[in-house]
């Protein structure tokens, strides 16, 4: 029976996917301070809550994101912006123990109900990864293979103009034209991060998120994917999470300040980083705490 | 503060000299941990070299058989007295006569009748079935003198490959001193001739130690396997899909994952008894047949194939899954299209691991009535058959002496087949993982 003891605990591995809270002993306000919904909504949060097994890990946040505007979220590890983020594309349907509550609409439609298809909702909420993930293959298999399983090209010579578009609006073109059949995995880290830019846009989402997209990059690929970002939003719904305010401040127009699983404060990006109006906010912005 | 300073600057050197000091310790235990290593490693190469000398000495001269050259009078009026050439004739007729006749010509001193019976102990028992073979297989013979090379008796194969003791006393040996004298006059007529031992590889299992091969437990090994493999690798595969990828995190799959664990440590033993209880008594399956030898080391090899297989799985990064995810891949997509073909290297050495196993497995198949002596070629998974570790086994109890070189050279066969099949595996496996 000592197999019995290996086995890995379905709870205690999902959990250490689970960020970690901070306790900070800060009284935190009721409600959101701010304006929380966006002119051209194009993903509208209200009242979400997320629990990790008995864990309430995001309480009652409402957040919109809006059209042709990036929206940043910030705050401490283990916020919840990362989780909150998550929610927006389903993503948490992967981890058994996560229970989302709440109401959170793309274009009108729910997107927890069950006429929503979880397939078609990733479809058109796109979403770049901390860690550059690009799959195994090739260059170009690794572009294609959203409108491929998607079925948007009908034939070879539509989706290579697909899989060109792509690369080419990700700012990639240039670098690996003439390689499109090496694999993805051999690009350097900031190459391969606007390789899974290319990768999201080639589905051509309505909304991208972006979960600390630049971490895992020196600050050359940081600038050029913050200039990809302010490029792609004349198209896209965005909202990013980062770590780096100065980051937030740059490529964002509106920004929400997570903590402990609140949403502290929303507000235009000048305005939370010059006259926040909560204390908290000020504290984190001023590098008191984070 | 420039206190605290200026101490520690003092205690600087004692410190460089303290870890030069342990330095040395370490350096020491470092070499001490690379040497266990190498002595490990050396023991290991040494009994393996022990293993493969002890086989290969014992076991190389069983892939030479000695034949004997005759000079065959076939007389018509033996063989086919009616001339009618009708091939039942042909296949009752005496040739062992036509043999002893030919033998008498050799050495006419031969006369009496332990004489010739002695006489003709020196080729082997299946001499006069090659004649009959050679005869209804091209007719136009008879009525000729033809020189046949016939397989010679285990006997007088050791007494020419040097592995009988001819000074011994004739009591204590099977050839008389008479005979050792006739095989020294063939080989002095050029009569005698070693070759390679195709009989080890076309014929099936003997009594007689000269005729003996490997026919039937080639084939009975190839069908077994081939029947474990088309079932183990998709059932183990797709169940290791399914619990890892799709199943709910519950007390049943918690249930289903000890179970199989716990599986893979059961005896095989057990495994053959289900077997002869479920395949054969209850299904009605034919005993001995490397069908039922292929369901039953399947059973063997799934644990092992689920584990290993379950193994990869987990071992593929979740970042691709997530990047399939997020591109809007089902979760059948997913695996599919990305964490199968990156797990199949894995996949692909549980499966040898299992399939080595299952090779050498004699246990079960004793229980399902693989050990059977048979003498003809299988040709399917439903014919009786034995396997190669099972015909090792049959030929080591055997009591007569050609059996022993016979013996070592099945397992030789035996391993060369694994190396065969992992070699193949591991080809496979490196056409793979050439797609990153």
């Amino acid at each position: 029976m000592s197999e019995a003891t290996t086995l890995t605990d379905p709870i205690a591995s999902a959990q250490s996917r689970v960020p970690e809270m901070s306790i900070a002993d800060i009284d935190l306000p009721k409600e959101t301070v701010g304006d929380i919904t966006a002119e051209h909504p194009a993903m509208t949060a209200r009242n979400v809550n997320v629990f990790y097994a008995e864990k309430h890990a995001i309480i009652d946040v409402g957040l919109d994101i809006g059209l042709n505007e990036v929206v940043a979220m910030i705050g401490p590890s283990g916020c919840g912006k990362s989780t909150f983020l998550r929610c927006l594309n389903r993503m948490n349907d992967t981890i058994d123990i996560c229970r989302v509550s709440g109401d959170i609409k793309l274009d009108g439609d729910d997107i927890y109900s069950k006429a929503m298809d979880v397939v078609l909702l990733r479809a058109r909420v796109g979403m770049v990864f901390q860690k550059p993930n690009p799959f195994p293959k090739s260059i170009f298999e690794n572009v294609a293979y959203g409108p491929r399983i998607h079925g948007l090209a009908r034939d070879k010579t539509e989706l290579e103009e697909i899989v060109h578009n792509s690369l080419e609006r990700a700012g990639l073109l240039g670098e690996v034209k003439d390689r499109l059949d090496q694999p993805g995995t051999g690009l350097s880290g900031g190459q391969q991060q606007r390789l899974c830019i290319a990768r999201t846009i080639a589905v051509n989402p309505d909304v991208i998120l972006m979960d600390e997209p630049c971490s895992a990059l020196d600050p050359i690929a940081t600038a050029r994917i913050e200039d990809l970002i302010d490029e792609l939003k004349q198209n896209y719904a965005i909202a990013i999470v980062t770590h780096s305010m100065q980051q937030a401040a740059r490529v964002s127009q509106r920004t929400a300040y997570f903590h402990l699983g609140h949403l502290v404060e929303v507000g235009q990006t000048d305005q939370i980083f010059t006259n926040p109006r909560t204390k908290l906010t000020e504290d984190y912005i001023t590098g008191r705490f984070g | 503060m420039s206190n605290l300073n200026n101490a520690s600057a003092a205690a600087r050197p004692a410190i460089a000299d303290k870890v030069r000091e342990s330095l040395h310790k370490r350096y020491r235990a470092e070499q001490r941990f690379r040497w266990y290593g190498i002595i490990a490693i050396t023991m290991a190469l040494l009994f393996l070299g022990f293993l493969f000398a002890s086989v290969i000495a014992r076991g190389i001269s069983a892939f030479q058989a000695t034949y004997v050259n005759l000079e065959i009078n076939f007389d018509e009026s033996v063989l086919d007295p009616d001339g009618g050439r009708d091939p039942e004739v042909l296949r009752q007729a005496s040739y062992r006569g036509v043999l002893r006749q030919s033998l008498q010509e050799l050495f006419p001193e031969a006369s009496g009748r332990k004489e010739r019976r002695a006489l003709l102990a020196l080729v082997s028992n299946g001499a006069e079935f090659r004649l009959r073979d050679l005869v209804v297989e091209n007719p136009e013979l008879i009525g000729t003198r033809t020189e046949v090379w016939l397989l010679a008796a285990a006997e007088v194969d050791a007494v020419v490959k040097g592995q009988i003791n001819l000074d011994l006393d004739e009591s204590e040996r099977r050839l008389s001193d008479q005979q050792v004298g006739w095989i020294s006059a063939l080989q002095e007529d050029g009569r005698v001739e070693r070759r390679f031992n195709t009989t080890l590889f076309t014929n099936g299992d003997s009594r007689d130690p000269e005729q003996a091969g490997l026919r039937v437990a080639l084939l009975g090994s190839f069908y077994t396997l081939l029947v474990t493999l088309a079932l183990s690798f998709p059932i183990g595969v797709a169940a290791a899909v399914y619990l890892e990828e799709f199943a709910p995190k519950n007390k049943w799959t918690d249930l289903i994952e000890v179970n199989i664990n716990n599986l893979a440590a059961v005896p095989s033993i057990v495994f053959g008894l289900l077997g002869l209880a479920v395949f054969i008594n209850l299904f009605g399956m034919p005993r001995s047949a490397p069908l039922v030898g292929g369901l039953v080391l399947t059973l063997m090899t799934l644990p092992t194939i689920i584990i290993a297989s379950r193994a990869a799985l987990k071992s593929v990064p979740p970042s691709i899954r997530e990047a399939a995810l997020g591109v809007g891949a089902s979760q059948t997509q997913t695996v599919t299209h990305h964490v199968l073909p990156l797990a199949m290297p894995g996949m692909l050495t549980g499966t040898i691991i299992g399939m080595a196993q299952a090779l050498g497995e004699t246990a079960p198949l004793l229980m399902i009535g693989m050990i059977a002596f048979i003498v003809d070629p299988p040709s399917g998974v439903t014919d009786p058959a034995t396997v190669l570790p099972v015909q090792i086994y049959l030929w080591a109890d055997s009591p007569e002496r050609g059996f022993v070189a016979k013996t070592s050279a099945a397992i030789m066969v035996l391993l060369g087949f694994l190396i065969l099949m992992n070699a193949i595996a591991v080809l496979l496996r490196k056409r793979f993982e050439r797609r990153w």
